[in-house]
């Protein structure tokens, strides 16, 4: 058995970006199959655009048309791509300077060797079917050996329905790893038992056990099995839903101060109306059916009030 | 060897919003940093490092905005370095592109905080649930809420005092032009009666989500000599301490009491509620007036919402605490913390316009962000500092 319980997570979201009038109108382009590009104050056009020129700092406004063949600059071969990528199959990602700029873009060729691309190379951009003002427009480039040079041109209208924003989809895989003395915690939690540890240096009981004590750096060691009952020291009434969450609001989420330990996690309150729930109110655990239990505090489904006098102020006050 | 005295001879911020989709990142930060350069009568070309912050990467996806806003923040070519601080990294931004003026390692340097929560959701970035753990959290007003009952309970403080500071600094925006609540007819009344949210946290207790940035030039003795109205930087203190320990004072962390004091002799500062013509405080759930001006000192620890209450607070008050509208009124998040330090600035130049407090020698600017566990100050003044 490993020492540590790990657990996937994924965290994903879909970013909305603004793209702001420069890079809007590069967008806009695409959308319509033309390559928007701007000439900077040193008579240099760059592709795609930047937003602020590099000499004058002032926003760019002399925006140009370029071809949509160009030269590889520069290359590199894919035998491996990985989800996202332009192409499912091996391909090249080039450095092309499109007709009539000066800098270079980067984008995939698709080409089925890396003997089929060599630096000098002539390309043209392999539009998409569909197109919706984003840089996945451009499907890739393609070999073009006998595209006649092209040129830049001072850009004319876009039409009036501009590209304003993209989205960016961002997701995150990731092993989310315990540390080994949250892990013997979780274990023991999976067997209905609560374990803390205490600090060897200042004696405090940490619930979940610590790697490190937060006031002292010691790892947590001796072990302490704890009852199963405490105090609420605060707690709060969640009546917002929002995007993610796991309970239906309104619910009381509550920091319990388990008897026998020095710090209160937090955990849901249930069995009580919301209203009624109090700073110093006696509370136990209610688990969940033993088929349902995992290495996880979900196992206590909630805590409950245990009808006992509320306990005095003065034996919490320390821990708000 | 001594601390070289630094000044801020600029301060430039956006419009805040809700959404600015106008604008992109860079955009946004640009609309802030050419304001100040305008105020401080330079051009990028005059910088010579630029320091840049901004909120938590999950908040808006961007994980490395020096790499992309390099070139339109006119970094090409200079140090470009990021701050990262959670909440209070507006103010920890501030004081690190202070410190490179300070140290005399450069003599003019810009620094720009931002943030477009149009882009993304921070509720859900602070609420993802981590495997194991009970998935109770609900965004910053869930992980605050308990500890503003712990205040009341600890202070003994009527319930409505929340609401006076919420009432007090809708109004205050309403003087500031670019604050992005505007709100006239918020009264004490009408935010009693907003829904409770996180309770004991309502509606009306709670900071906006906002898109928005701020810039700041900040630059040597000789340099603030062509400013006709420098604001000179009296001390800056940043203090960190564990999110969770056992017994933490959750409602008012020792880091905030250490990073006070220190401050406060640093500048000189004896009694900071006599002294402090005016302070900006990061305010974003409006129980934390009360609760920073004890933990700052300003009054004895439970005596904070006295002060509040009695309308010691408002700007014409003893103490007047956010008379921009604080970030209550506007919350571009990675930005809250340099407004704070921006608008004291803008007190002792005498330039913060219809929210100006007569007279103004000597400004707090605060931030704190995570779960109350990092802190950002600095005091600001009128006049150059003796020590």
């Amino acid at each position: 058995m490993s020492r540590t319980l790990s657990a996937p997570v994924t965290v994903a979201f879909d970013y909305t970006r603004s793209t702001g009038p420069v890079l809007g109108r590069f967008l806009t382009g695409l959308r319509e199959k033309r390559v928007v590009g701007v000439r900077t104050s040193e008579g240099r056009v760059v592709v795609p655009p930047p937003e602020f020129d590099p000499v004058t700092h002032q926003q760019v406004d002399d925006f140009v048309e370029v071809a949509d063949t160009g030269t590889v600059t520069s290359w590199t071969w894919v035998p491996e791509p990985v989800k996202g990528q332009p192409l499912a199959r091996p391909f090249a990602f080039a450095l092309v300077t499109l007709d009539g700029a000066d800098a270079p873009m980067v984008h995939a060729l698709d080409v089925s060797s890396p003997d089929q691309v060599r630096t000098g190379m002539r390309v043209r951009i392999r539009w998409a079917e569909e197109r919706v003002g984003a840089i996945t427009d451009i499907a890739c480039f393609e070999p073009a050996e006998d595209a006649a040079a092209g040129t830049a041109t001072q850009l004319g209208d876009l039409g009036d329905n501009p590209v304003t924003g993209v989205i960016t989809p961002v997701e995150l895989d990731y092993l989310y790893a315990a540390s080994p003395e949250e892990s013997s915690f979780y274990r023991a939690i999976a067997e209905g038992r609560i374990i803390g540890q205490r600090c060897p240096t200042c004696g405090k009981v940490y619930v979940p056990p610590r790697s490190a004590c937060p006031a002292d750096g010691t790892p947590t060691t001796d072990e302490v099995e704890l009852s199963h009952t405490g105090t609420v020291t605060t707690f709060c009434i969640v009546n917002v839903p929002f995007l993610g969450q796991r309970i239906t609001p309104p619910y009381v989420s509550a920091y319990v101060l388990l008897d026998g330990a020095d710090i209160a996690f937090l955990h849901l309150i249930l069995d009580i109306p919301a209203e009624e729930v109090r700073m110093g109110m006696r509370v136990k655990a209610v688990w969940k059916p033993r088929e349902e239990w995992g290495t996880t505090i979900e196992n206590i489904s909630h805590f409950s009030p245990t009808g006992e006098p509320d306990a005095d102020y003065d034996t919490y006050k320390h821990h708000l | 060897m001594a601390k070289q005295p630094a000044a801020i001879v600029g301060i430039g911020q956006t419009h805040h919003r809700a959404k600015r989709e106008d604008v992109s990142m860079a955009g946004l930060c640009r609309e802030a940093i050419d304001r100040a350069l305008a105020d401080a009568n330079v051009s990028l070309d005059d910088i010579d490092a630029i320091v840049v912050g901004k909120a938590p990467d999950l908040f808006e996806g961007v994980m490395m905005p020096e790499l992309f806003l390099a070139e339109s923040l006119g970094a090409a070519g200079k140090p470009l370095l990021r701050v990262h601080t959670a909440g209070s990294v507006g103010g920890s931004t501030a004081i690190v592109a202070a410190s490179l003026v300070q140290a005399g390692v450069h003599k003019r340097v810009l620094t720009v905080a931002y943030e477009k929560q149009s882009e993304s959701n921070a509720m859900w970035a602070l609420s993802v649930p981590v495997p194991f753990n009970m998935p109770v959290h609900a965004g910053a007003g869930g992980y605050f809420a308990p500890h503003v009952r712990s205040y009341i309970r600890r202070s003994g403080a009527p319930t409505h005092v929340g609401a006076i500071v919420a009432a007090k600094d809708r109004q205050n925006a309403l003087k500031n032009p670019y604050a992005h609540l505007r709100n006239p007819d918020t009264t004490v009344e009408s935010v009693l009666a907003s829904q409770v949210l996180w309770d004991p946290i309502r509606y009306d207790e709670t900071c906006p989500s906002s898109d928005g940035a701020c810039a700041m030039v900040i630059v040597d003795e000789d340099t603030a000599a062509a400013s006709s109205n420098p604001a000179w930087i009296h001390g800056t203190v940043m203090r960190s301490e564990a999110t969770t320990a056992a017994e933490r004072d959750q409602v008012n962390p020792q880091a905030g009491r250490d990073a006070a004091a220190y401050l406060w002799k640093q500048a000189g500062i004896t009694d900071p509620l006599a002294e402090i013509d005016a302070a900006e405080i990061y305010v974003p759930f409006s129980w934390f007036e009360p609760m920073w001006l004890e933990n700052l000192g300003f009054t004895a620890e439970g005596e904070g919402w006295k002060l509040t209450e009695s309308g010691g607070t408002a700007m014409d008050g003893r103490l007047p605490v956010n008379c921009s509208g604080g970030v209550l009124s506007s919350n571009p998040i990675g930005a809250s913390g340099m407004l704070r330090f921006g608008e004291a600035a803008l007190q002792v130049r005498g330039a913060a316009g219809e929210h100006q407090v007569d007279g103004a020698r000597k400004a707090l600017g605060h931030a704190y962000g995570g779960g109350s566990q990092f802190f950002a100050m600095w005091v600001v003044g009128a006049d150059k500092p003796s020590n």
